[in-house]
């Protein structure tokens, strides 16, 4: 719908005497607007999926009073967490403790600029900014992201926020070495940085079956970088209360919040982008059916939102099965398992490269 | 009512054991009682130390051996050289039964433990299941016995005897026959203390109760001592039926402030409301009695218009801060011209404060009226108030004619202010219109009278339940009373008051220093221990 | 003495994980997909629609009862307030009309007023009245929008208890 409106605005500014710039503007603008838009739509129905998920696991039921299905659950959530007073606590570090809760969420929404959600739309390409460079730029917002956890365990000036946040520095700086060498298998493959690129690159066959073992790799490194169980330890309820987000409340605990499911959406689209053919249908020629229409490109936005879900669901399926990693076993598994297996999966990736030639 | 435990060794003691325990106590004395010296409880019911021997109850069986004898009158000697006993085949009435030289007693043999039960489980063939009613119950004899030497259980299948329930015998005592036990410790007293022989047993056998004499009523001055002694739930006092579950109370040594003996009692309050009253033993004053009308006196306590809060006449403030100030500044006004009314209701400690404040304002007169009142030769004494020898020792002067020489004074012109503590210028005779013309009057008191509603400041003291002091009583023995809650409302005690005013300490109030200060200050109580005060009190000479 | 637990000696597929998050995805996925399908009975009850029926014996609402001819069986004897942990009861006891029906019983509660705010539902009064006279019984749920309007006098408590049949009838033939 909103791409359709998007069209219309399109044809009416082309057909006025608009300058080619401020066309790509409003378009881009557009594209923002409504990325953010499902982005955080997605991250509301997704805290509400998570919890009546995780209630059919556990055979109970869910919040499923507010509206039908529960489905109005998270605008009651939301309306409550406005509507809370917004507390201040009188011994933490107050700049940066306010600033934290937006550089968590902040990164996630960055991230999304360079994952190409869908092929064209009206002849524009479906990704808000086509970097060339696309993989650094999620990684380095990625890396970024630590900082809104470290500095919101640090300004909370508790204990336990200061423990979750340390913890979840080292945990994440851990992992993120894991991830990026199990990527390069990805771009030796593909030849190019730019995620489109990757996309088309696997027109035929998915990633995921040429680097079973670098997105095996990937997958646990996305979950530890998104602090999702089994790798919630900068969190951990029954260790740390709350771990970093202890001393937060109302709509700054809803940032908090927010972004870790943020982060989930980031990741889930990384891990579909590069691993499971983006946004194209599988063994379905949608464009010599549809031909290159409004619809066919609806379609792949479509499919890429599917995959998307999917992963979304195996998130939550983890969460609700696995318990939490002891810290040492975490520490065992990032520098000691998971990172010689990088290195391992480069090495034959290379092999099987010059062997091919 | 003399002590039984005498202390002159003149006295011809014996010697015998009590479950094995050796004791030498003066002859005369019962197992009872060389039981308790020897550290024993023996149960009874119709036994009371104060009343002659009834013997009827059968609860003190105890069983007695004397020593053998052999042919050559000497006592039999066992392998280890102490004496053979002779057991009594029969238990004995403890209460009947003298302690003999030589002689031994058994408590708790199975016999004594067979004979307390059955006797128990004859007591309760027609007693009621009255318990959760019966205001005795808590304190009840019966209950505590049948639980600790009773069997349990009752074997009596038939009918229970019926029998008047709820009968006055008297203004203040109410009787249910059916929990009665026929102990007579109430035919006795009445007989032997209170003189006024109107109770006693009538019909035979199962069908017995007490009642009063035809045409007669239990209605003499000291009726609810028979409530107190009556063991079980049979006698009760009409003001405290169904009152408070006696669990419920708080108990506080005390004294009775309605006449000059000074009776030692027991406040029994919950929650800063009395109760009741109840006499507490001590032999030198009251023994176990007090009379109904100082036993009744407490009503006043909790009266809905007790003074709660200081009051300045002129601007209407209620604060004690400025209400003393105003006192202060009054007297200061007045120095050399101030009246003080005391009261043989305040304490020896109040009244030292209140000599001192005199002599800081040089006072014209210090006053304490006279209250009397019809006497009789038990206890009542015709002085009503507990400490007019106190008002005596600390210098003021006490008698009829106070009121008109406080009048004099003030037409002469000698006197503008007035403190009145517990006492009421007008009743005394002073007539208000001379009064009202005085430049300050500052009441000290409990409740309103003529003399509060004139006060220019008006200060809420406290009554005697709800402080501590010493009272002098007419024999001049120095008594301790002490206090079972706080004052209501703002209302503080008196001491902390007078403290308050010049010629106190101004200091936050310590009640044993201002004892002390007194001691130290009066000669009579020179050298008065503090410590042996406590239950007893001291006699003091001057 | 010290107790030595041998650690277990984990086969390679154990030290994998692998398996067992299998398995455990695998069970956690079977529930999810039974209950959203709704192939089984569920246990949650939706509270205000569905309420759970107060098993027998259920320790509700302290209340007092008549009997069934419809005297207040308590009379005021004060055991429940003395026996009450959190001091939640009050009774001001007083003495029957001559002229009531029950007049023989002489004493009944002028007031019984329990604290719901403080009462922990313990069951002592029950058990200590020698008269049975006060009952937990089934209301589980007190509401009031006031302090005051969750002390229950004793009109609500009798009208909350209901009559009992006097097991004993001690007071029939006094
Ligand atoms: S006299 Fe004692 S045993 Fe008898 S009913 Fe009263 S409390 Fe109970
Ligand atoms: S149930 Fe327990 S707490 Fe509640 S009123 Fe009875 S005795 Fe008190
Ligand atoms: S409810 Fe029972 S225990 Fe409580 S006062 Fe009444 S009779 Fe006594
Ligand atoms: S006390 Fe001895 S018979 Fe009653």
């Amino acid at each position: 719908m909103v791409n359709h409106a998007a069209d219309i605005v399109v044809h009416w500014v082309q057909a006025g005497m608009a300058t080619p710039w401020l066309v790509w503007l409003v378009i881009t603008l557009m594209k923002c607007g409504a990325v953010v838009g499902v982005m955080m739509g997605m991250v509301a129905y997704t805290v509400l999926a998570e919890r009546r998920f995780c209630a059919f696991i556990q055979d109970r039921l869910g919040p499923n009073r507010v509206g039908p299905f529960g489905l109005l659950q998270p605008v009651a959530d939301g309306m409550k967490l406005f509507l809370k007073e917004n507390v201040l606590p009188g011994h933490v570090n107050k700049v940066y403790y306010v600033l934290a809760p937006a550089i968590t969420l902040f990164p996630a929404l960055a991230t999304i600029a360079v994952i190409p959600f869908g092929n064209r739309l009206g002849g524009e390409k479906m990704v808000i900014a086509d970097l060339n460079v696309g993989i650094l730029w999620v990684f380095s917002l990625a890396a970024l992201g630590v900082y809104g956890i470290v500095l919101a365990g640090w300004a909370s000036n508790s204990k336990y926020p200061f423990i979750g946040g340390v913890r979840s520095a080292a945990q994440l700086i851990s992992y993120e070495l894991a991830m990026g060498l199990s990527v390069i298998g990805v771009f030796m493959l593909a030849g190019s940085l730019n995620l489109g690129q990757v996309v088309e690159y696997q027109s035929h066959c998915w990633l995921v079956l040429k680097q079973p073992l670098g997105f095996l790799i990937f997958m646990v490194a996305m979950f530890a970088e998104t602090n999702r169980t089994p790798f919630d330890l900068p969190e951990g309820e029954q260790e740390l209360a709350a771990g970093y987000n202890t001393e937060y409340g109302s709509m700054k605990f809803a940032l908090f919040f927010m972004g870790e499911y943020a982060n989930m959406v980031v990741a889930s689209a990384v891990m579909v982008t590069l691993f499971f053919g983006g946004w194209q249908v599988p063994f379905i020629p949608v464009e010599q059916w549809l031909g290159c229409s409004w619809l066919s490109g609806m379609v792949y936005i479509g499919c890429f939102l599917a995959k998307l879900a999917a992963f979304l669901f195996l998130f939550i399926w983890v969460r609700w099965t696995l318990p939490r990693f002891r810290y040492d076993q975490l520490m065992n598994l990032g520098w000691k398992v998971l990172l010689p297996l990088g290195l391992l999966n480069i090495l034959l990736t290379a092999l099987v490269l010059a062997g091919q030639r | 009512m003399a002590d039984p435990v005498s202390k002159t060794s003149a006295v011809e003691r014996v010697n015998l054991t009590v479950d094995g325990r050796a004791v030498s106590v003066p002859k005369g004395w019962n197992l009872i009682q060389a039981a308790r010296k020897a550290g024993f409880h023996v149960p009874h019911y119709c036994y009371h130390e104060k009343l002659s021997v009834g013997g009827n109850c059968r609860m003190c069986l105890v069983e007695v051996g004397l020593p053998r004898m052999g042919p050559d009158r000497k006592p039999v000697l066992k392998a280890d050289g102490t004496p053979e006993i002779g057991w009594l085949p029969r238990p004995q009435i403890g209460c009947a039964t003298q302690a003999g030289e030589g002689m031994s007693v058994r408590l708790n043999s199975q016999l004594v433990k067979e004979c307390r039960r059955s006797v128990l489980e004859f007591l309760l063939i027609n007693h009621p299941l009255d318990c959760p009613i019966c205001d005795q119950a808590g304190e009840c004899k019966l209950q505590e016995y049948a639980f600790q030497y009773g069997g349990g259980e009752s074997r009596f299948v038939e009918e229970k005897e019926r029998k008047p329930k709820k009968v006055e015998l008297g203004p203040r005592v109410t009787l249910d026959d059916e929990r009665c036990i026929l102990c007579t410790r109430c035919v006795r007293f009445c007989r032997e203390i209170a003189r006024d022989d109107v109770l006693g047993i009538f019909n035979r056998g199962s069908h017995s109760y007490i009642s009063c004499y035809p045409g007669r009523k239990l209605e003499n001055n000291y009726s609810l001592n028979t409530v107190d002694l009556c063991p079980v739930g049979a006698l009760t006092s009409t003001d405290f039926r169904f009152k408070m579950r006696v669990w419920f109370l708080k108990e506080t040594s005390s004294l009775c402030a309605s006449c000059a003996r000074g009776c030692n009692i027991t406040v029994g309050s919950r929650e800063g409301v009395v109760h009741r009253f109840k006499p507490r033993c001590n032999d030198a004053v009251n023994s176990h009695w007090m009379c109904d009308e100082g036993r009744l006196n407490y009503k006043w306590i909790n009266d809905e218009r007790r003074l709660k809060k200081p009051l300045i006449r002129a601007s209407g403030s209620a604060k004690w801060d400025e209400a003393l100030a105003a006192a202060r500044d009054a007297l200061v006004r007045n120095r050399g011209r101030v009246a003080i009314l005391a009261s043989g209701q305040c304490s020896c400690e109040e009244l030292f404060l209140l000599k001192k404040l005199a002599e800081t304002y040089g006072a014209v007169v210090k006053l304490a009226p006279a209250h009397e009142g019809p006497g009789d030769n038990l206890l009542v004494e015709t002085d009503k108030t507990p400490n007019m020898n106190g008002v005596r020792l600390m210098g003021f002067e006490a008698g009829r004619e106070v009121g008109a020489k406080l009048s004099d004074a003030m037409a002469k012109g000698e006197v503008a202010a007035l403190v009145a503590v517990r006492e009421c210028a007008v009743a005394a005779g002073v007539d208000a219109g001379a009064l009202k013309k005085m430049d300050a009057i500052l009441a000290i008191d409990v409740l309103p009278s003529p003399t509060v509603e004139m006060a220019s400041v008006v200060l809420p003291g406290a009554a005697h339940v709800e402080k501590t002091g010493t009272f002098i009583n007419f024999q001049r023995r120095l008594q301790r009373f002490h206090p079972a809650f706080a004052p209501p409302g703002e209302a503080r005690t008196d001491l902390w008051i007078l403290g308050q005013l010049p010629g106190g300490d101004s200091k936050p109030l310590d009640y044993e220093k201002v004892f002390n200060r007194m001691c130290g200050e009066t000669p009579a109580f020179q050298a008065l221990p503090w410590e042996p005060l406590t239950e007893k009190g001291v006699e003091v000479e001057w | 003495m010290a107790i030595i637990t041998p650690r277990p000696q984990l086969t390679l597929a154990e030290r994998l994980y692998l398996p067992a998050i299998v398995s455990g995805m695998w069970l956690t996925i079977r529930h999810f997909f039974v209950n959203l399908l709704g192939l089984k009975k569920k246990f949650t009850l939706e509270y205000p629609d569905e309420k759970c029926p107060p098993p027998p014996g259920c320790r509700g609402a302290p209340t007092l009862v008549r009997d069934e001819d419809g005297r207040e069986k308590c009379v005021a004897c004060q055991l429940c307030e003395f026996v009450c942990p959190p001091r939640a009861i009050r009774v001001t006891p007083e003495a029957l009309p001559p002229g009531s029906r029950h007049a023989k019983i002489e004493k009944r509660p002028a007031a019984f007023e329990i604290n719901m705010l403080r009462c922990i539902y313990c069951g002592f009064c029950q058990e200590v009245c020698p008269e049975e006279a006060i009952f937990l019984r089934e209301k589980t749920i007190l509401t009031g929008a006031s302090r005051r309007e969750l002390v229950h006098d004793k009109q609500r408590l009798l009208a909350l208890g209901g009559s009992r049949p006097d097991s004993v009838k001690k007071w029939k033939d006094k």
